[in-house]
């Protein structure tokens, strides 16, 4: 079997293997949801710029927002935890001792964080149309997808990469969370950001977080043109190019004790 | 005779220690070879320098031909890892998980063949999760068994286990030299080893200190022989001619020599002679045990080694 073909056969075990820990697969899709449900019900009926001439009801943001929050979720902080800890259960260990390429199993996983991202998005958009009423991007679906792709492709490369700093098992969600939760919040995901002070637009322009949010936005609500923000898309997608040099150089088969 | 790992002059440094000072191995096909040490001997250095998983510091190493340090995918097709602490994923049954090993492999072992190999047929559609520690150890082996590997490394694969459990897995282990297979095992049991393996060597401090079968194992053939006997009766005494050969101990007798056959004709003709019982009459050499303490004691603590031979 060719390296493709293994790797997308290892999709299909991680698959069976995620959706029978019934607590992982639940919170992975409940959590977008339930904070989409949340913001809302407290915010819902502002009305926020989103784009330059562009505003929209903030229960509406939300779609757009919780969108890249469930991919961030799926590809970043669940393939750090859950690779941190196969690294301590031995699984990782076994996996090279076997005429496996590393590179396929690692994509598998990678591939495998991407299908969930985009169903996870699929979920919030239907809910944000169904009860928000969210209109479908149809017009910029190809800047939304691309944009999907980019970011959940860059922030599971960023997953691996951060794996390399993680001790062990225990201390991941820890490091995982201490990682992404102030970014989140300063970047757009949780709380719509205007006018705040200079050196959050600062936080917001170096890391990649708030260039996602930002391309998700404007894939859904651009009132004209294509929806692409190539700028974003470069930054995003050099974060995720950083995140393979690092994870190449520095990634881990064995537990660190 | 093809051999199937050579080892010339290996040495392995970490920071400050020598783990591994100066080893010679040989390993034939088809042979069961048993590392036995200590904790900490640099037994499981060792065993993954041959696997792959660590580099080595100096020497000259051969795993069925190739050089397990820069050897690729077509090595590791062709053996076999029980690591000693390893996992799988919990949530895929017995079948599932041997099934993908399978796939990783060229030309892999059926896939009931493997489980049947190890005993788990009744498991097959249990998930990890739910498998006993021995449980998990035989799929441990399963996997290691799915590519079919010509050898296989068992890293102290019954630490742990309960003597019926330990019993299981060593006649796993047999079953695997009746097919063929060359098989590198580490333990610090010494019964494991004396059961399992064609050859042992005894490893202690990052050295090879004695190398053989477990029957010969540091010179226990030719080491001197006790025999042990007490008399039935308080009436009884010795003719002289053996009672100049024997020492009393504890009640009994005892006699030491490297041949003992002479002197137990002797005795026993004399007993049945005159009709008197050899109580817990008994000739031991020194166990693989006793030797095995020996050696190791006197690797790691050579200053000591005189007071203990």
């Amino acid at each position: 079997m060719s390296s493709a073909a293994l790797g997308i056969r290892q999709v299909k075990y991680t698959n069976k293997a995620f959706w029978r820990n019934p607590a992982s697969a639940f919170f992975t899709f409940a959590f977008p949801i339930m904070f989409l449900i949340i913001f809302t019900t407290l915010f819902g009926n502002h009305q926020v710029q989103v784009l330059p001439h562009v505003s929209v009801r903030q229960s509406t943001f939300y779609v757009a927002a919780m969108s890249a929050f469930a991919v961030i979720t799926a590809c970043y902080t669940n393939i750090a935890i859950q690779t941190a800890f196969s690294r301590d259960a031995g699984i990782l260990k076994r996996i090279r001792g076997t005429p496996l390429p590393a590179g396929s199993y690692l994509a598998g996983r990678v591939l495998h964080a991407m299908i969930v991202a985009v169903i996870l998005v699929v979920l919030n958009v239907t809910y944000g149309v169904i009860f928000y009423s969210a209109s479908v991007p149809t017009r910029t679906l190809p800047a939304f997808l691309i944009t999907l792709l980019v970011g959940a492709a860059s922030f599971a490369a960023l997953g691996l990469a951060i794996t390399t700093i993680i001790p062990n098992a225990d201390a991941s969600p820890a490091i995982v969370n201490a990682s992404i939760l102030p970014i989140l919040f300063l970047s757009d995901i949780f709380i719509p950001v205007n006018n705040a002070p200079a050196w959050v637009d600062v936080v917001g322009k170096i890391f990649p977080v708030r260039h996602f949010a930002d391309a998700m936005q404007a894939a859904f609500f651009s009132p004209t043109g294509s929806g692409f923000r190539w700028t974003d898309l470069a930054v995003i997608a050099l974060w995720g190019l950083f995140g393979v040099v690092i994870a190449v150089r520095f990634f881990s088969w064995e537990p660190r004790r | 005779m093809d051999a199937a790992i050579d080892v010339r002059g290996l040495r392995k440094s970490y920071a400050d220690v020598e783990a591994v000072r100066d080893v010679n191995l040989s390993v034939a096909v088809g042979e069961v070879f048993a590392l036995l040490g200590p904790n900490g001997a640099g037994k499981t250095t060792i065993v993954e320098i041959l696997e792959g998983y660590r580099s080595r510091t100096a020497g000259e190493v051969s795993v069925l031909g190739e050089d397990p340090d820069r050897a690729g995918r077509s090595l590791k097709a062709r053996i076999g890892i029980v690591l000693q602490s390893t996992g799988v994923d919990p949530y895929l049954t017995v079948a599932e998980t041997v099934d993908m090993y399978r796939g990783y492999y060229p030309s892999p072992r059926p896939l009931d063949e493997v489980i049947d190999l190890v005993g788990l047929e009744q498991k097959r559609d249990t998930r990890v999760l739910k498998l006993s520690g021995g449980q998990q150890r035989r799929l441990d082996v399963a996997i290691a068994l799915a590519g079919d590997p010509e050898l296989l490394f068992l890293d102290e694969p019954t630490t742990g286990f309960d003597p019926s459990a330990r019993r299981n897995a060593w006649e796993i282990v047999k079953n695997l030299a009746t097919l063929g297979k060359t098989v590198f095992l580490t333990t610090h049991y010494m019964d494991e080893a004396q059961y399992l393996a064609d050859r042992v060597a005894v490893i202690a401090a990052g050295k090879i200190v004695a190398e053989g079968p477990p029957a010969r194992l540091g010179g226990r053939d030719t080491a001197t022989a006790v025999v042990r006997f007490r008399l039935s009766g308080a009436d009884v005494s010795l003719p002289s001619s053996i009672a100049s050969e024997v020492a009393a101990e504890d009640g009994g007798f005892r006699y030491q020599s490297e041949d003992p056959t002479r002197f137990l004709n002797e005795l026993t003709g004399w007993a049945l002679q005159s009709g008197v019982r050899l109580e817990g009459l008994n000739v031991s050499r020194p166990t693989l045990e006793d030797v095995y303490l020996r050696l190791t004691a006197e690797a790691e603590h050579p200053e000591m080694a005189e007071a203990v031979s």
